[in-house]
């Protein structure tokens, strides 16, 4: 039987648990900062001492946790990327932006846990010497900042934060950084633009990759919300242990969202892996199926950028056998483990592991409007094929459902949308845009053909009628 | 006419600068505080911005026309934003912005900030404000409202009215 | 002015190279190169096909300017040596390097090369890149390209033409944007023409210390412009109109005056200053229209301030001086004019003659005079003019040929120093004969009373003023634009500037004339060429010695100041 496995939203939904530092304390909070700021130099095999902070940092490499945001980056690779020799600050900033559509799991930490993601972002910092770091929480996620502002406050007044943290000789300052209203600051060096008080826009990458020429262009780590709380499971169970969680390279636990057509819409916190897409939406411990009588039609298995499924589509993936080799197996969608590594290989991501489920009631041209709209209204405008492709996509969708469609716009989409990607642009924001249109018009061309050639029936008919009435 | 800043006001918004090494670093915090204050970010209001945080105008008005959060021009008493991307339009978000605007006396095609008469309500549609498992959304003011039915929406408006 | 804004000459390409191949052939190129700001840095893509020969199409990127990889038109395909599992290089059956191609193309403006790279800048994939980003950038453009004064020189259309579609598909409505913006004293923009490029920000702000351009809205409703109710209005502005690669930046100045594709381009110098920034100008059926600043990274790199740009109407007054006058003018023709001179001079009592010189006259020019100088025992000056000067391009001393002069020996030192001694001398009677050329002495205690004085006054100018107006004998002369010669700028380069225009009507170089007075009054042939000129004066001067006309080619040659010390007190003409 599928179930939840709760680590991350382990409390926060049970009665009676709130917020404040008081409640944190009483259900083991800051526990793991208190160790790890004790522990000792350790040596190494070459008997060169071993520091707190690498041996931190080696946990978090062993646990093989991969970046909760939606590019599922190795984060123990992340971190060891980060320039330590620069001499200049290292500076970490939390992603609390949450804003992929679908997505609404960082914000359940954020309101009724925030200790959690606080010492899960001090520990992080220690392992990475930061002295200086920042939650940049989307602007819309007012009663958040406000949040996390008190649960800074407390903490400073506890030791956890400041000068010489619970007596270790470690600083840290944390500040909270409200974005105003744009998804474009989730991309990490958009973010550090912004943070730095300029239009978003992401950074050429080379040569400002962040862990070299970060914010204020020095080194610097940006993790998400999600991750940093894993980071804290990580360093309180060990990373060797909490690898055994979830599958091989795939490990830990994740929360999913999920929304759309669904009985039991709402954040679950699964072992990566060891759920099925299908069981996500199907078994009565997560979605439960849909409302009576309707039948799948698509899935979009992370965020609206994913690539979307249709149902019933098969798709190949290569697995481990049981003997360790690797299989090509053919699946169905449904049959695929929600898990980094299988949706990738089945065409789509699993993104922010945010779900969305339609089903057979769903105008597959005013949900793909919808997305495209999104995307042309968050395109932040710096670079050519995103700037004007995503607006001309919504345009040309915005038509298609404004009865002005054409036979040709299922191929006139598709060529647009192909123009965007692949490194076409300065940011994955051209993917994101470009995924969902490729995906959708690719697998329901049938009802894209028919919706133009039904304008187009329409408008002759009219026409006709003009003539006839001269 | 240059704008009056309360000395708490800019007590405060010197304790937002001080949290970074740099001072442009705070510019959309300091808008924030600004916009709370006086309601919006008028010329002057930006210029002073830009004076205090040693920026251009030009600087200042890149950010507030790049947010959607900030505005030139004032809002209504209540602000409504409705959720209008996917989840929350197939959960019903345009039958509760219609709904909003049809009761209100507003256009309701228009997706931008429309503002009543009186000035009481201004409703709009945003992009998604991570509510998408309890759609459809809507923020009044700073807060979230979620789920939000059609009879809500209509309690929400006699609430504010009575407000 | 930003620091950065300071002109520094090129660093030397470092020796240490880097084989990469582009589109099949291998190149050696130097592993640094210098950035916009001069400093050494990775050599990119984009820098490397350029030193193999081949374009890479571009808008956003600039040589003298910060990256911004913003426009995506460099996008080219490329790969490296492949690695085996130990990371030693994989080699083919050939033994040749093995090279893995990216599955992802790179913009060449930003991408540093490494060595064993292979650069792919025509394959279809790259083809199809360059179409789909000219389609993206057109379908929300005017398409106004009748009445754009871009038009010809147009990047768009450039590169419409060599990489773009026929057709566009797009079938929706444009955005529309902001026209005729009056974004300040001299420069208009319409929005809609604008490719969002930033090329005129980041010059705007990183090179003219000036952070007055932003880009406002978002999306695909970006929208250049600077704060309402601030003009933009700093003295390098119209640099931005050069580096708009579509019509969207236009000078006020140039606005629908004349198709670029009329314009007939010469090199030459602007005049305004010192610095002796290098020009092309705009001329038409002997009007000029327009200067452009003409690349040289010693002086101006590729920069021209509004004023110098500006700064030539006054070629085409309708009050130019035309026609030889004065008082002692035996015949209105030259042979006339020149040989009653040259007889004044030949027969003046030594100490009698002064000549003002003005040190916006050519080096030839000023040689001419030193050799007259030189027969005639005159004593000779100039007229200094000075005003506020920058950190930049603007120099503080107002005239194109100080050094020159000095260098000549023409000036006084301090320049202009004489002038008062000659005011005396006039004053005395002992000064009789004054030759000005090119100055209105009037305001520099020279009046009009003591001119009166005179047995002699021989002028020549350009324009009208309270000296020519006093002359004996006058020559209309020539403006720069109308001549060929040489200028020596404030840092000691000496460089070439040719003619544009004809002179108006009987006014003529003063080159010539100087040439055929020299002649008579010393009866020595003189070359008659400017070239010839250059060559007797470099062998004759020796703060000009080794330098060769043709040596000087388009961006001239240097004569550093510090020659100057060591230079013989001797070699100065002493008046």
């Amino acid at each position: 039987m599928p179930s939840e496995y709760r680590l991350i939203l382990k409390h926060l939904d049970q009665p009676g648990y709130t917020p404040d530092l008081d409640c944190y304390l009483r259900h083991d909070g800051y526990h793991v900062l208190r160790q790890a700021l004790a522990l000792a130099p350790r040596p190494g095999p070459d008997g060169k001492p071993i520091s707190p902070q690498e041996q931190l940092r080696h946990e978090v490499t062993l646990s093989g946790l991969r970046g909760r945001g939606g590019a599922g980056f190795s984060c123990g690779l992340k971190w060891s990327l980060v320039d330590r020799k620069s001499g200049k600050p290292i500076y970490l900033v939390c992603n609390a932006d949450e804003s992929e559509p679908g997505t609404f799991k960082d914000r359940q930490v954020i309101y009724k846990d925030p200790h959690q993601l606080l010492e899960g972002l001090i520990l992080s910092s220690y392992a990475n010497d930061v002295h200086l770091a920042y939650i940049y929480i989307r602007g819309e996620f007012v009663e958040g900042a406000r949040i996390l502002e008190r649960a800074l406050a407390e903490a400073r007044a506890q030791g956890f934060l400041g000068r010489n943290i619970l007596g270790s000789g470690y600083d840290l300052e944390v500040y909270v950084h409200r974005g105003a209203g744009a998804y474009i600051c989730g991309e990490e060096t958009g973010l550090l633009e912004s943070l730095e008080g300029k239009r978003p826009y992401p950074r050429v990458k080379p040569p400002y990759f962040p862990a070299v020429l970060g914010l204020y262009l020095c080194p610097t780590i940006v993790n998400n919300v999600e991750t940093l709380c894993a980071v804290k499971h990580v360093m309180a169970l060990g990373g060797a242990e909490y690898a055994k969680l979830g599958t091989p390279n795939n490990t830990g636990t994740r929360l999913v969202s999920l929304s759309g057509h669904i009985q039991r819409p709402g954040y679950y916190e699964i072992e990566v892996g060891k759920v099925t897409l299908g069981e996500l939406i199907f078994d009565p411990a997560f979605g439960n199926g849909l409302r009576p009588s309707r039948r799948l039609k698509a899935i979009i298995p992370g965020g609206v950028s994913a690539k979307i499924f249709k149902a019933g589509e098969k798709v190949k993936v290569k697995r481990p056998g049981p003997d360790g080799r690797e299989l090509e197996q053919t699946l169905d969608v449904l049959e695929l483990p929600y898990d980094f590594t299988s949706l990738t290989a089945a065409g789509s991501m699993s993104g922010s592991g945010a779900i969305i489920v339609l089903d057979d009631t769903t105008d597959m041209v005013s949900a793909l409007a919808n997305i495209s709209e999104f995307f042309a209204h968050e395109s932040c405008g710096q670079c050519t094929p995103c700037r004007e492709g995503s607006l001309w996509l919504a345009k040309a969708l915005r038509r298609l459902t404004q009865g002005a469609g054409r036979a040709q716009d299922a191929e006139y989409l598709a060529r647009i949308a192909d123009s965007i990607p692949g490194g076409r642009t300065i940011c994955a924001f051209g993917e994101a845009c470009s995924w969902p249109v490729q995906s959708t018009v690719a697998k329901f061309k049938d009802e894209f053909v028919a919706r133009g050639k039904d304008h187009e029936a329409r408008r002759t008919a009219a026409a006709q009628a003009g003539e006839t009435a001269k | 006419m240059p704008v009056t800043v309360p000395s708490a006001l800019e007590a405060q918004i010197e304790e937002l600068i001080a949290r970074y090494p740099q001072k442009r670093s705070a510019a959309v915090m300091v808008l924030h505080a600004l916009q709370d204050h006086f309601g919006c970010l008028a010329p002057e209001t930006m210029e002073w911005a830009a004076a205090k945080l040693e920026l251009q105008p030009i600087n200042i008005l890149e950010l507030v026309t790049f947010y959607p959060m900030f505005r030139q021009a004032p809002v209504g008493r209540f602000h409504l934003k409705v959720c209008r991307t996917l989840s929350c339009a197939l959960a019903g978000s345009h039958e509760l912005h219609r709904h909003l605007c049809e009761k209100l006396g507003l256009d309701r095609h228009a997706h931008g900030p429309q503002t009543t008469p009186d000035g009481k309500f201004t409703v709009e549609f945003v992009e998604c404000l991570a509510g998408c498992g309890t759609a459809p959304v809507l923020m009044c003011n700073d807060a979230c409202h979620e789920g939000v039915t059609l009879a809500q929406a209509e309690a929400l408006l006699a609430q504010c009215e009575g407000g | 002015m930003s620091a950065a804004a300071v002109v520094t000459s090129p660093a030397p390409p470092s020796s240490d190279t880097v084989n990469v191949t582009v589109d099949g052939r291998t190149v050696a190129v130097p592993r640094l190169l210098p950035d916009w700001r001069g400093k050494l840095v990775p050599t990119t893509m984009i820098q490397a096909c350029e030193q193999a020969g081949v374009e890479v199409p571009h808008y956003c990127y600039h040589a003298k300017l910060p990256v911004a990889g913003n426009c995506r038109m460099c996008l080219v395909e490329y790969g490296l040596p492949a690695l085996g599992p130990e990371g030693q290089p994989l080699r083919k059956p050939d033994g040749s390097l093995a090279v893995k191609k990216s599955p992802r193309p790179a913009i060449a403006c930003a991408t540093p090369i490494s060595p064993g790279m292979e650069i792919y800048t025509a394959t279809p994939e790259v083809q199809q890149m360059r179409a789909s980003v000219l389609e993206f950038l057109l379908i929300n453009h005017p398409l106004d390209c009748p009445i754009c004064d871009q038009a010809g020189e147009c990047k768009l259309q450039e590169y419409s033409v060599e990489y773009g579609h026929a057709a566009s598909r797009f079938v929706e409505t444009k955005v529309h944007k902001p026209k005729q913006v009056d974004l300040g004293p001299r420069i208009m923009l319409d929005d809609e023409r604008c490719i969002l490029c930033t090329r005129c920000i980041r010059f705007t702000r990183d090179l003219a210390g000036d952070d007055a351009l932003g880009i406002v809205n978002r999306g695909s409703y970006n929208t250049l412009a600077a704060y309402p109710g601030r003009a933009f209005d700093n003295p390098y502005t119209l640099n931005t109109v050069d580096l708009c690669p579509v019509g969207a930046l236009t000078a006020k100045d140039f606005r629908f005056q004349m198709r670029v594709w009329f314009l007939k381009e010469t090199k030459s110098l602007c005049t305004s200053c010192g610095t002796g920034c290098n020009v092309l100008i705009g001329s038409r059926e002997n009007r000029i229209l327009r200067y452009t600043p003409r690349a040289n990274d010693a002086v101006n790199v590729c920069w021209l301030c509004d004023h110098g740009r500006l700064n030539y109407r006054w070629i085409g007054r309708p009050d130019r001086l035309r026609q030889l006058a004065g008082s002692r003018l035996p015949a209105p023709t030259w042979d006339a004019a020149l040989t009653e001179v040259a007889q004044r001079l030949r027969h003046a009592v030594p100490g009698s003659v002064a000549v003002v010189a003005s040190a916006r006259l050519a080096n030839e020019e000023l040689y001419l005079i030193r050799r007259l100088a030189q027969h005639t025992g005159a004593a000779t000056d100039i007229v200094p003019r000075s005003g506020p000067g920058d950190a930049w391009l603007i120099h503080a001393d107002k005239n194109p040929n100080s050094l020159g002069a000095q260098r000549l020996g023409i000036s006084a030192d301090p320049a202009g120093s004489r002038l008062s001694q000659f005011a005396a001398a006039i004053g005395q009677g002992t000064l009789r004969t004054l030759l000005v050329f090119g100055e209105d002495v009037t305001p520099r205690g020279l009046g009009p009373e003591l001119l009166d004085r005179l047995e002699c006054l021989v002028v020549s100018d350009i324009l009208p003023n309270r000296t020519t107006e006093r002359a004996h004998v006058l020559l209309p002369g020539c403006a720069h634009a109308e001549k060929c010669g040489s200028f020596t700028n404030v840092h000691g380069r000496v460089q070439r500037f040719f003619k544009a225009v004809e002179p108006p009507g009987g006014a003529r170089p003063e080159v010539e004339f100087l040439r055929e007075l020299l002649q008579r009054v010393s009866g020595e042939p003189q070359p008659d060429t400017a070239e010839g000129l250059f060559h007797r004066m470099a062998a004759e001067v020796p703060a000009f010695a080794g330098l060769t006309w043709a040596g000087l080619g388009d961006t001239g040659a240097a004569r550093p100041p510090e020659a100057e010390r060591v230079r013989p007190r001797a070699d100065a003409t002493a008046g």
